[in-house]
């Protein structure tokens, strides 16, 4: 398992030179920005896997424990990968009054995932958030950057169904 | 062009309010709801048929900020006159511009109807949901295009930094906010004038001012409203804050996930930089003031001073005991004063009308007005500001038009997943920091949901339960494992699990946590459970009894006898012939939502 974290070989070098660039580009003290660099890492690679935090440990000179503390502790950032659309649930006080429960439990049996997971065939990863700030149309849901107002638990299917197949919008 | 005086500055607002005078505004709402609602589109085809019939000298139009009543976007105000439409669609547009703008005829069909009178409003002015607003923090919101420094100037924008600076000596400005006895908008209520002061004496000559723009509170989106819709009012406010306490360095601290709200603010730096309303020597003094933008990345907790001062640091957002304050020893150990973005906003028209002007809003000890987002279950979604010491009452039913389909109000929570319920005795009560914390809730960032006779006040406080003990930090063990175990034991109940000591148990371990939690978080996250349990115990009690009805039923229009769920029930207790409405023996049925699966046409209603 060791050896897994330490091998840097599979990550992209494409991606890894942006980063470095972004990385030199920043002004004044580099490891107070800590999370800049994990919010360009995690939106170039799509997540931030162990060998990846340890790359960003390097290259700021932290401590690989220091940026994996920070990694777990924010909910923005995640160590899983996530499928080819990401469906996020508002589970805001506003929505959760209007039926966000429900919402999120048609959603989850639509795609046939687990929530925060990866979807069997790869294509759904279902998440929970805290409010988006659209509460005029709870419950609401997104899916990828498309947001969906006053959803009702029987629309689910139809709008889950335009992301399964060739038939994906975005 | 770099505004060095007062009088510059006059001059340059003069010019543009001679300036070009169109015949027709169109203010397109451009809130994070409208635009779910495709505002971006209906605005971009306004572009094109003004385009097409070559209007653009006699119509401006403008992308505003969010124009508040979201539960009725996108909305299209246009003046003169003040006429609003609402629920616009894509496929409204020709017909609004034709018969609107082409033929000067008022589109009926989209205008608000009021629910009482039954009659069509034009002037948004006169809605009830508008009518006994008094706006201070959002005065601008709404109104003007939130990328125009133009616009901004027109509307006094940069007077009250011109005057602190040319005209007061940073003393002055913080006596002035002390008078005005404006107090923190972010939750604390703390009065904002002492806590400038506290940071202009103490010592050291690199000082910080951070803005707190981590709305963490789900349900409140008035600080994201304020950043996008008037993004130069915060600016000038950080500014005369930064003047006040001796800080020239100014930070906002804002969340990730609020990424449309990054540009709009980028933007208005850049051209308040370009004006020399920011850099070096503003107004021409020895003045210099530069402001930039830190992320958050999803974090609670942070909305607690020394928490954020802690990420952003780029470390785990934890919060440390006080003192040291962030007064003395705050942002790299530099004394820093954090104010949250509508208590900020509120100042420059505080330096401009005075202190007095702003003591005729509200009551003696919370004086002027506060933000609302008004949600849940009720007709008038949106966001709402009002006098301190309106009621509930007045909110409720007066501003928010009371139940959409005219069921009971049963109670408001305030204060998201810190404060309380209100219930109805309380609704003829005050709105102020005193009195809500004397009822067992608290002001907070401002959230007001509101919920009615259907909801299940003890899955209300679980839901706020899993938020709290989620986004517990671990630092301190009462909040640790505190609400994690207090959210044990609320799941216990809902599932008829639990037993009549449990509320015995909730209500010790919510004071305990209450009084021995580091922060903010933990002594306020048993406040939901207390406050349901004060004041809806016999809801509790049919969990912890077990006498709560749990039984399925069926909803015999819907039901078409297909025999489906009869087939999945393991007890056995649904009865009914094919083609007939069928029936649940409730004494029988476990509640375990087999026939709810299984139903092909949701003729199922869940307990």
């Amino acid at each position: 398992m060791k050896s897994d974290i330490l091998d840097m070989s599979n990550l992209c070098k494409n991606k890894l030179s942006e980063l470095d660039d972004y990385i030199a580009s920043l002004e004044g003290n580099k490891q107070e920005q800590l999370i800049h660099v994990l919010h360009k890492a995690q939106g170039l690679f799509g997540y931030l896997p162990h060998n990846l935090q340890l790359y960003v440990a390097r290259a700021l000179d932290l401590p690989a424990a220091k940026v994996n503390g920070v990694v777990t502790f924010y909910s923005y950032f995640t160590e899983k990968p996530t499928g080819k659309n990401v469906i996020c649930v508002c589970m805001g006080t506003a929505c959760y009054v209007k039926g966000a429960q429900k919402v999120l439990d048609e959603v989850l049996k639509q795609t046939n995932s687990k929530k925060n997971d990866i979807s069997p065939d790869g294509l759904f990863t279902v998440k929970e958030v805290r409010c988006i700030g659209a509460c005029g149309l709870a419950p609401v849901m997104t899916v990828n950057d498309k947001v969906y107002g006053n959803v009702d638990e029987r629309e689910i299917a139809d709008i889950i169904s335009k992301f399964k197949g060739g038939h994906n919008e975005n | 062009m770099k505004i060095s005086s007062l009088a510059t500055l006059d001059k340059w607002r003069d010019e543009l309010r001679a300036a070009v005078k169109f015949d027709i505004k169109i203010m397109v709402c451009s809130g994070t709801s409208c635009i779910s609602s495709e505002s971006d589109l209906i605005f971009g085809l306004l572009k094109q048929k003004i385009d097409d019939h070559q209007l653009e000298h006699q119509i401006a139009l403008v992308p505003t900020g969010c124009q508040r009543l979201c539960g009725q976007g996108p909305m299209i105000t246009i003046e003169p006159g003040n006429i609003t439409y609402f629920r616009v669609k894509v496929e409204d547009v020709e017909e609004l511009f034709n018969e609107h703008i082409l033929n000067g005829r008022v589109l009926y069909r989209l205008l608000y109807v009021d629910p009482k009178s039954g009659e069509s409003i034009q002037d948004f002015a006169k809605m009830d949901f508008y009518r006994k607003q008094q706006r201070v923090a959002l005065r601008n919101c709404g109104e003007i295009d939130p990328k125009s420094i133009d616009d901004y100037i027109r509307r006094d924008g940069y007077k009250a930094l011109g005057n602190c600076i040319s005209v007061l000596s940073p003393k002055e400005v913080v006596e002035i906010v002390k008078a005005s006895g404006l107090r923190g908008r972010g939750g604390g209520g703390f009065p904002t004038g002492v806590k400038w002061e506290m940071t202009a004496k103490s010592r050291g000559n690199e000082k910080y001012l951070i803005c707190n723009a981590d709305e963490g509170d789900p349900g409140a989106f008035m600080d994201r409203s304020i950043i996008e819709g008037d993004p130069h009012s915060l600016v000038e406010a950080m500014t005369i804050a930064g003047y006040a306490t001796g800080a020239n360095s100014g930070i906002v601290y804002i969340r990730a996930e609020y990424a449309s709200s990054i540009p709009p603010l980028k933007k208005a730096i850049e051209d308040a930089k370009a004006n020399g309303f920011l850099g070096n020597n503003i107004f021409d003094s020895d003045f210099s003031f530069d402001i930039s933008i830190k992320l958050g990345a999803g974090a609670f907790v942070c909305g607690e001073e020394t928490a954020l001062i802690h990420s952003m640091e780029g470390n785990r957002g934890e919060p440390t005991k006080k003192p040291p304050f962030p007064s003395e020893s705050g942002f790299r150990g530099k004394p820093t004063t954090v104010n949250n973005v509508e208590t900020l906003v509120n100042t420059p028209p505080i330096i401009i009308n005075g202190a007095k002007w702003f003591r005729t809003f509200g009551t003696e000890k919370s004086p002027g007005t506060k933000v609302f987002a008004l949600a849940g279950n009720i007709r008038n979604i949106g966001l709402v500001e009002v006098p301190m010491g309106t009621t509930f009452r007045e909110v409720i039913f007066d501003i928010g038009g009371g139940h959409p389909l005219g069921k009971k109000i049963k109670a408001v929570q305030i204060g998201g997943p810190s404060g309380g319920v209100i219930t109805e005795a309380f609704f003829d009560t005050p709105i102020e920091y005193d009195t809500l914390t004397k009822i067992g809730a608290m002001m907070g960032s401002g959230g007001m949901i509101v919920m009615d006779e259907d909801t299940d006040m003890v899955k209300i406080a679980k839901f706020y339960l899993e938020f709290t003990q989620d986004e517990s930090c671990g630092k301190c063990t009462p909040c640790r494992i505190g609400t994690k175990r207090m959210f044990e034991i609320l799941d216990r109940l809902v599932k008829m699990e639990g037993s009549p000591a449990d509320l015995e148990r909730l209500e010790t371990l919510g004071k305990a946590i209450k009084t021995t939690s580091l922060c903010g978080l933990g002594q306020s996250a048993p406040n939901p459970v207390l406050s349901t349990m004060k004041y809806f115990r016999e809801e509790y009690e049919g969990y912890a009894y077990r006498t709560k009805k749990i039984a399925y039923s069926i909803n015999g229009e819907k039901c078409i006898g297909c025999t489906k769920c009869a087939r999945v029930c393991p007890v056995q207790c649904i009865q009914g012939a094919l083609r007939d409405v069928h029936f649940i023996d409730e004494s029988k049925c476990i509640a375990c939502g087999a026939c709810y699966k299984a139903c092909p046409v949701n003729a199922i209603v869940k307990p």
